[in-house]
């Protein structure tokens, strides 16, 4: 017995949260609990803080719950480190039955005990999943009898699973970074080099890059070639000391808004360093950002330097994007990624290459940041928040999109339907920030678009069997 | 045996096992037109979608009751409900599981209860909807899994007349051991239902149109009418009690059951194939005959290759114990064997295999030990620390051993769930006497590799004293 009946529409519920541009008002209902059942493709608070605080190598990262949270996120992203490999293990409390009936805390505080003896590590990040939630265990307690115990951070990451989507995650993230950078401050003040005095008049912080292939490196570089220092990146190949040190910046410069913006609202609030949103996706806001910076900094020889810089790197890369760009114009790209600030980005970046964007939706999005994609896509492109596989298959289908920009799970989906893909999530392997990246992502895109593989899904012989067909039939 | 003593460890550092809904999810994916819904936070159903997706390379829909703070305060039934009509909106299955993960265990969530309430009100009395309480913390995946086939089998199947098929109940092994399995069965011209079937479902062959879920998988029907089979097969030696589906079958429908390990490696092969043969009466056709010789010829072709192998198994309970066999059964030396759940029949069983083989060999490890010491609820840490002490040279299970060969240079054979570092992990072909074959090259090549790979250099270092020429 079969229930319901083919529709192909998306659920009711859902269709608030999808729009098409030109067609209506520019807002997309965003932000709320995703639809029981919908098979959303979100993951969860923790989840959006592992994110951010995971690339601090020299913490200890411990997950205080039941295995699963813990191996599901063991070394599953990319950033890289120019030292400690503490963060790429995973480390579980790995809860059991008769924790959950008496409570975990004391595991807890062995676990805590036995980490900081094995590894000695600066800081314990202790992240709390949805058990924890409930069970009730007082994690900021245990933490700070271990803190003073063992003289470093231990630091509870409130990261409850339920209580939120990963947007929540992000946040409870900058807390812990919020606490760290206060720390240091303080610190300094007391030893009396506090205030705007103790700040480096040209040094940077970077916030929004996780080093993923090394990328955080890649834009440091650029910086540092045209005179600028940058002091702490968020959090890509970052150490406790160095988010320690956040404080003595002149400026943040903040890539991936979606997870940073409210630290750089605290650090704006709380030490009066300004924020500039930047982006290093796709050439031309390479070279805008890195002029806006220097702008920023009034300091004419950067400037100049930073002309330098973009002249030199655009010659290097632009015949190359403009072959590729010969090739590609044209092609439909569909974009299903985490965050608002990297939809906004393909899309320009796809501007670039000559790709038309047909369809773009995130998990995490923020109002603005859809109002912004409304903007910039062309009239008729799909924008949607939030969405599940069988709408993602929809509207690729409809739109004859040829690629999709999207993670993990996304990636199959579009293999299944004979489309091209690009992996633009934490795991990837090669940059595809800066002026290399744009290449990068060029060469990607061609690489996938034109493999020879789809002339075998999109035509030739085809046997036919009782309604499937192995290959495609019409070409 | 040597036993690993866990006593109440605090701290798991780098996981070798998953939590058990995770592994309830695998066996819906093998039952036609089925799907799952996850009790719980969005998270652990994105979570495990992502593994299960990255292993299989295949999109793998699981709903989540998308449990949030108020649903956690107040109990999750609306969240659940709203989910499985979504669920049936878009997917329009044919069975749906409900999984339940920490969070709603922990909120003491009655699913069962939910679940009743939920077909009589939607007027689908007979749908079929099978609870399986799954929480995170109370087993591994691999229980998971055989509790989900013990309650798919419990939900569905009826007192049927005798119909001469068998029941072949797999663990968690690849699609193509599956296939493997089947194309053995067909060969041995038994009939049979094999549950589950996930061969075809995960790892489906590219067709179009895109179909949400994939075709395949065991037919409801065949499930239903299991009680009226000869005997039951069950690969689920390792197997505790009250989480196998076979004894279930032979509990309530008095449905013979013969346990038996994987068919992987020639002993266990010949056991699953004389098995197949008591039913059916049968001589082994030749085609299996040429099979097995090809195994044989392989073993000894590469015997003494093969003795030079200390390895480290891990990984799910059915799986190591048939690999400890074929590993002993060709020379290669287990130094350790580890499971990241309990285990606890594990360990008498290959203490038996030991005796059989290792007893009385040579210490050839410098002291280091024959046989196997047993890790149960093993992580990596503990497993790299083992294989350092007791000199393994070859790590043989999921890709999480890859940390083993970053951090002490010992080559990984990838086999088992999941192969996240490689394509294929659906492709793994292991089963039989042809998948044997391949396996066991895969080992040897591993240790050629190893050996061939700079032992010039190795023995110019040990040996080469000096000039060329003594008199010049
Ligand atoms: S261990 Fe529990 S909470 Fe964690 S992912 Fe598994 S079911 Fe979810
Ligand atoms: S239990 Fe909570 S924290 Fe852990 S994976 Fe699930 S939703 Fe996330």
């Amino acid at each position: 017995m079969r229930a319901g009946k083919e529709t192909g529409m998306p659920i009711a519920e859902r269709f608030e949260s999808i729009g098409r541009k030109g067609r209506q008002k520019k807002t997309l209902r965003c932000g709320a609990d995703s639809l029981a059942g919908s098979v959303s493709q979100r993951a969860c608070v923790y989840c959006g803080a592992r994110v951010v605080l995971n690339p601090v190598t020299d913490a200890v990262h411990l997950v205080h719950g039941p295995i699963g949270c813990a191996v599901y996120t063991w070394d599953i992203r990319g950033s890289l480190s120019s030292d400690a490999e503490l963060y790429r293990s995973s480390f579980s409390t790995d809860l059991k039955e008769r924790d959950v009936v008496f409570g975990g805390e004391e595991k807890l505080t062995r676990a805590i005990d036995q980490l900081v003896e094995k590894y000695h590590p600066p800081v314990v990040f202790v992240y709390s999943t949805c058990i924890v939630g409930v069970i009730g265990d007082d994690l900021e307690a245990v933490c700070k009898s271990a803190s003073r115990r063992h003289a470093i951070e231990v630091i509870p990451v409130e990261s409850t699973g339920f209580s939120g989507n990963k947007a929540d995650g992000y946040r409870a993230a900058c807390d812990v970074l919020m606490r760290v950078i206060a720390s240091g401050q303080r610190e300094r003040e007391e030893a009396g080099e506090s205030g705007s005095s103790s700040r480096d008049e040209l040094a940077i912080n970077y916030l929004g890059d996780f080093n993923l292939a090394g990328e955080a490196w890649i834009i440091r570089d650029y910086f540092r070639e045209i005179g600028i220092p940058v002091n702490t990146v968020f959090t890509g190949d970052s150490t406790y000391e160095s988010i320690r040190g956040a404080g003595r910046a002149r400026l943040n410069i903040m890539q991936c808004a979606g997870s940073m913006n409210y630290l750089a609202g605290k650090m704006e609030e709380q030490f009066g360093i300004p924020c500039l949103q930047v982006s290093f996706v796709g050439l031309t806001d390479t070279a805008d950002s890195l002029r806006r910076v220097a702008a920023f900094l009034g300091d004419e020889k950067i400037c100049w330097r930073a002309e330098e810089l973009i002249a030199r790197e655009s010659e290097k890369v632009k015949p190359l994007i403009r072959e590729y760009r010969r090739k590609m114009k044209g092609k439909k790209a569909a974009i299903y990624v985490g965050g608002g600030f990297k939809a906004i980005s393909l899309v320009r970046q796809f501007g670039e290459l000559g790709i038309d964007v047909v369809m773009v939706g995130t998990q995490t999005g923020r109002k603005e940041e859809y109002e912004t994609l409304f903007d910039l896509a062309s009239e008729g492109t799909v924008i949607l928040d939030d969405a599940n596989p069988s709408e993602l298959e929809k509207f690729m289908v409809e739109e004859g999109a040829d690629l999709l920009v999207g993670g993990v799970k996304e990636r199959p989906l579009a293999y299944k339907l004979g489309v091209a893909f690009i992996d633009h999530n934490h795991d990837r392997k090669h940059p595809l920030s800066g002026f290399t990246g744009a290449v990068n992502f060029a060469g990607e895109v061609y690489t996938t678009l034109f493999s020879p593989v789809w002339k075998f899904t999109r035509g030739g012989e085809v046997w036919e069997n009782g309604g499937y067909s192995y290959g495609r039939a019409s070409c | 045996m040597e036993e690993q003593a866990v006593s109440y460890r605090s701290v798991n550092e780098n996981p070798c096992h998953m939590c058990m809904p995770i592994g309830a999810i695998l066996p819906f994916k093998g039952v036609e037109r089925s799907m799952v819904l996850i009790h719980g936070s969005q998270g652990c159903s994105t979570y495990m979608r992502r593994h299960i997706s990255e292993h299989f390379n295949e999109p793998v829909d699981v709903g989540s009751s998308s449990l949030n703070e108020k649903g956690t305060v107040y109990g999750g039934e609306a969240n659940l409900k709203q989910g499985l009509d979504n669920l049936i909106k878009i997917y329009h299955p044919s069975l749906i599981g409900v999984l339940t993960t920490c969070l709603a265990e922990t909120i003491g969530e009655d699913i069962d209860r939910i679940g009743q309430e939920y077909l009589r009100e939607r007027k689908m009395d007979n749908f079929p909807l099978v609870t399986v309480p799954t929480p995170g913390y109370g087993h591994s995946h691999s229980e998971g899994f055989s509790l989900a086939v013990k309650r798919i089998l419990a939900r569905l199947a009826r007192k049927s007349p005798s119909h001469g098929r068998i029941n072949v109940l797999v663990p968690n092994i690849s699609p193509a051991d599956l296939r493997e399995i089947k194309r053995l069965l067909e060969i041995m011209g038994v009939r049979y239902t094999l549950l589950p079937d996930f061969s075809e479902t995960l790892d489906a062959p590219f067709t179009s149109p895109y179909h949400k879920i994939p075709s395949g998988g065991t037919g409801l029907n065949s499930i239903r009418e299991m009680p009226g089979a000869i005997a039951t097969l069950q690969m689920g030696v390792t197997l505790e009690e009250g989480f196998s589906p076979g004894k279930y079958l032979e509990e309530e429908y008095r449905v013979p059951l013969f346990n038996l390990p994987l068919p992987i490696g020639l002993e266990n092969t010949d056991t699953f194939i004389r098995s197949l043969q008591k039913v059916t009466g049968a001589p082994v056709p030749e085609i299996l005959l040429k099979e097995r010789g090809r195994l044989l010829d392989a073993m000894v072709d590469a015997h003494k290759y093969n003795f030079a192998g200390r390895c480290i198994i891990f990984g799910e309970p059915e799986l190591v114990y048939a690999m400890a066999g074929t590993c002993l059964e060709n020379g290669v030396t287990p130094v350790a064997v580890a499971t990241g759940g309990k285990g606890a029949k594990l360990k008498t069983l290959l203490q038996t295999l030991r005796d059989r083989y290792a007893a009385d060999a040579p210490d050839t490890g410098n002291g280091k030990g024959v046989g196997p010491v047993f890790l149960p609820e093993a992580d990596f840490d503990i497993m790299r620390r083992t294989a350092r002490e007791r000199g393994a040279n070859l790590a043989i299970g999921h890709s999480g051993g890859k940390y083993l060969t970053e951090k002490e240079g010992i080559p990984l054979v990838r086999m088992g769930f999941p192969i996240h570092d490689r394509v294929g992990g659906q492709r793994i072909f292991s089963a039989g006497y042809a998948g044997t074959t391949v396996f066991l090259d895969r080992i040897t090549n591993t240790l050629l590799e190893r050996k061939l790979s700079g032992y010039r250099e190795r023995i110019y270092r040990q040996f080469y004293r000096g000039k060329k020429y003594d008199l010049v």
